[in-house]
């Protein structure tokens, strides 16, 4: 068997996020160098604050203002920080619970090493020199031997309250679409289509998947199908796709390759748009280097008839 | 409750590093005619199906559609999925089961990490507001767990290590790591590698059946007596994390402590992380505890939870436990459990 393709696949997202009252003024606060939590029924102090009791579901809206310093509750050292965490030298990850809070916040600590840290230990913020209104303008927890600092009084009021969070995401893989896809891949490169036979019911898959959906059983005899089609349905699009260079209104179209049971899909070029019909015989356009087919044209030959494609609609 | 449910049968794939020649329903396949090999069963003859996955270990979205291709989908089937792992679809299955629309249930599960990094790709199940951002990955998150409970006098480096020794010197011919295996250097301090479930590809099944029908095609029906599963508050710093209150709740409610059991399969991909359970649980060394290898032996996202129900199910077939403790987790630091009684006809 060759081997199995690979590529590198990155999911990226910036994730806009709202932020209801009390996340607003914690993160608002943050941006001001005020440390928020927030009151509960039973007179506890949330640090960071929530919006429902995690006990009782109550909401909650009362916010206090608590120091921006505080002492370890439990700790980690991470001598290999990875990308995106807080800092990139050797940190501790640290719980902290804030003078004035009763529960603790999650963030890192700066200190040398592991030795230099103790559960207990007393530390302070350390504010980022950029603050916009996130958990990042904590910069880390240093430590900090001196008086628990004094809150202001803060009410919580904002004149300019972040009401937003743009949380940005990123994961890299290494994409592999295992054997059955592999096979059609590199056979399309060679401008064949390649699908397989189901040995239980017959039927062509083309992709394949590797599976038949119908059976459930394992496929694996390589049957060429194509070049030539039939357009069993299709939709014309009027809206223009960010980044891609093709003209509308355009056709999309399910074709069934000859010789399949299962129909792929693909544009329809070389035809007005507005004379692409069901039935419509077509073959695939392989433009220079492509490794897939870029369009599909008419053939010219007449229309396929109704009952022989019914099937794959 | 009307009716009586069992584990019927149970099939799972090897656990390994990287499954890069197979897709996931390739990898899934063999298992799924395996689970049903055991009884005889066709797919159409299955009355409800199941499945656990998550798109963001390989980065593909909707992944369990693709996977159905592998049930035999087509004609329609009744079906439904979890985002989460497989041991909460065997819940929704047995809860379809119990209320009478179906007779036979197969629930599945799988995971394919290697495309991605585990330990990033997990920071994004945290709150988004105040931890996702700082990207604090899983095994950062449970060293905190686990240096609470050195600090509370639980657990120390020692105990930890015999816990992963323990675990891997199973004869499991699945698991990904068995036998001698160092416990290496720190990853985050306090844990060390070998305190961490190695990192693997794998998917499990199972197949439910109620009442007579489990008889019929099982010698000795694993009987479900009670499952129940509970979540804490998602923020750290508000749980203790030296304790489990949800794994301790849902035992109660599935029952498991109106009589002891022999055997439990806990779900803690951490070393420390079974000693929370144990503790939570009141587990002694009367019982026996993850005999598999449990999640540090392998560990397939979303169906190492699913496997302990199997693994725990399966002794029962095999007539070495009469009355076996199943648990699942999920969430950092052991945020959601879930826990099933099992039990084997008086002999």
């Amino acid at each position: 068997m060759p081997e199995v393709l690979k590529a590198p696949l990155v999911v990226e997202f910036p994730f806009t996020r709202s932020l209801g009252p009390v996340q607003s003024a914690f993160l608002t606060g943050l941006r001001d160098r005020v440390v928020l939590g927030v009151r509960t029924g039973d007179d506890r102090i949330l640090v960071p604050p929530v919006e429902y009791d995690p006990v009782t579901a109550e909401e909650l809206r009362d916010l206090v203002e608590v120091a921006p310093t505080g002492t370890v509750t439990t700790w980690a050292w991470n001598h290999e920080p990875r990308r995106g965490q807080p800092l990139d030298t050797p940190f501790a990850w640290v719980l902290v619970r804030l003078d004035g809070a009763d529960t603790a916040l999650l963030h890192a600590l700066d200190a040398p090493d592991p030795d230099s840290v103790h559960t207990g230990m007393r530390v302070r913020v350390r504010w980022a020199e950029d603050r916009v209104g996130a958990i990042t303008d904590i910069a880390c927890f240093e430590p900090y031997d001196g008086e628990a600092a004094r809150p202001s009084g803060h009410s919580g009021e904002f004149e300019d309250p972040v009401t937003g969070i743009v949380a940005a995401a990123r994961l890299d893989y290494t994409y592999s679409p295992g054997r059955a896809q592999t096979a059609y891949i590199n056979a399309l490169a060679d401008h064949r289509a390649v699908g397989e036979r189901c040995p239980s019911c017959r039927k062509v898959y083309v992709p394949p998947r590797g599976a038949c959906p119908t059976c459930g059983v394992a496929t694996s005899e390589q049957v060429e199908v194509g070049p030539g089609g039939t357009v069993t349905t299709f939709c014309i699009v009027n809206i223009k796709a960010k980044n891609l260079d093709i003209e509308v209104p355009y056709v999309y179209a399910h074709i069934a390759l000859d010789g399949a049971d299962l129909a792929l899909h693909g544009r329809i070029g070389g035809i007005p748009y507005d004379q692409v019909r069901m039935g419509l015989r077509v073959e695939p356009v392989w433009t220079e280097g492509g490794r897939y087919p870029d369009h599909y044209r008419p053939t010219g030959e007449p229309d396929a008839d109704y009952e022989t494609f019914k099937e794959l609609l | 409750m009307s009716r009586d449910i069992a584990v019927i049968a149970v099939a799972q794939s090897d656990i390994l590093r990287s499954t890069a020649e197979q897709s996931e329903v390739e990898m899934l396949m063999p298992v799924l005619h395996d689970v049903l090999d055991r009884t005889g069963l066709k797919t159409a003859d299955i009355g409800f199906t199941c499945s656990g996955s998550c798109d963001y270990l390989a980065g593909r979205a909707f992944s369990f559609t693709l996977a159905l291709d592998g049930v035999g989908a087509w004609p329609p089937i009744s079906e439904s999925h979890v985002e989460m792992d497989g041991a909460w679809a065997l819940y929704e299955a047995w809860t379809k089961l119990l209320s009478g629309d179906a007779d036979t249930a197969l629930v599945y599960a799988y995971g394919k990490s290697s495309p991605g990094s585990v330990r990033d790709v997990l920071t994004r199940q945290l709150d988004p507001y105040y931890v996702a951002p700082l990207w604090p990955d899983s095994v950062a998150l449970a060293a905190l767990q686990a240096q609470a409970l050195i600090d509370a006098g639980d657990t120390d480096e020692p105990a930890l290590a015999e816990i992963a020794a323990r675990s891997r010197a199973t004869d499991n011919p699945r698991a990904q790591l068995r036998g001698s295996v160092p416990q290496g250097a720190y990853a985050v301090r306090p844990l060390r590698t070998g305190d961490c479930p190695p990192i693997g590809d794998g998917a499990a099944a199972v197949i439910l059946a109620a009442g007579e029908r489990a008889r019929e095609l099982c010698p000795r029906p694993a009987w479900i007596r009670g499952i129940d599963h509970r979540i804490e508050a998602h923020g750290l710093g508000v749980r203790d994390l030296t304790d489990s209150p949800s794994t301790r709740l849902a035992a109660e409610k599935a029952g498991a402590f109106e009589r002891p059991v022999d055997t439990a399969e806990l779900h803690a991909p951490f070393t420390s992380q079974e000693v929370v359970l144990r503790k939570a649980l009141g587990l002694d060394d009367s019982v026996r505890v993850n005999p598999s290898g449990g999640a540090l032996a392998a560990n397939p996202m979303m169906a190492a939870g699913l496997i302990r129900i199997g693994e725990a199910a399966s002794r029962i077939h095999r007539g070495e436990s009469d009355r076996a403790l199943a648990h699942a987790t999920s969430g950092p630091c052991l945020q959601q459990n879930l826990v099933a009684v099992l039990e084997g006809d008086p002999r």
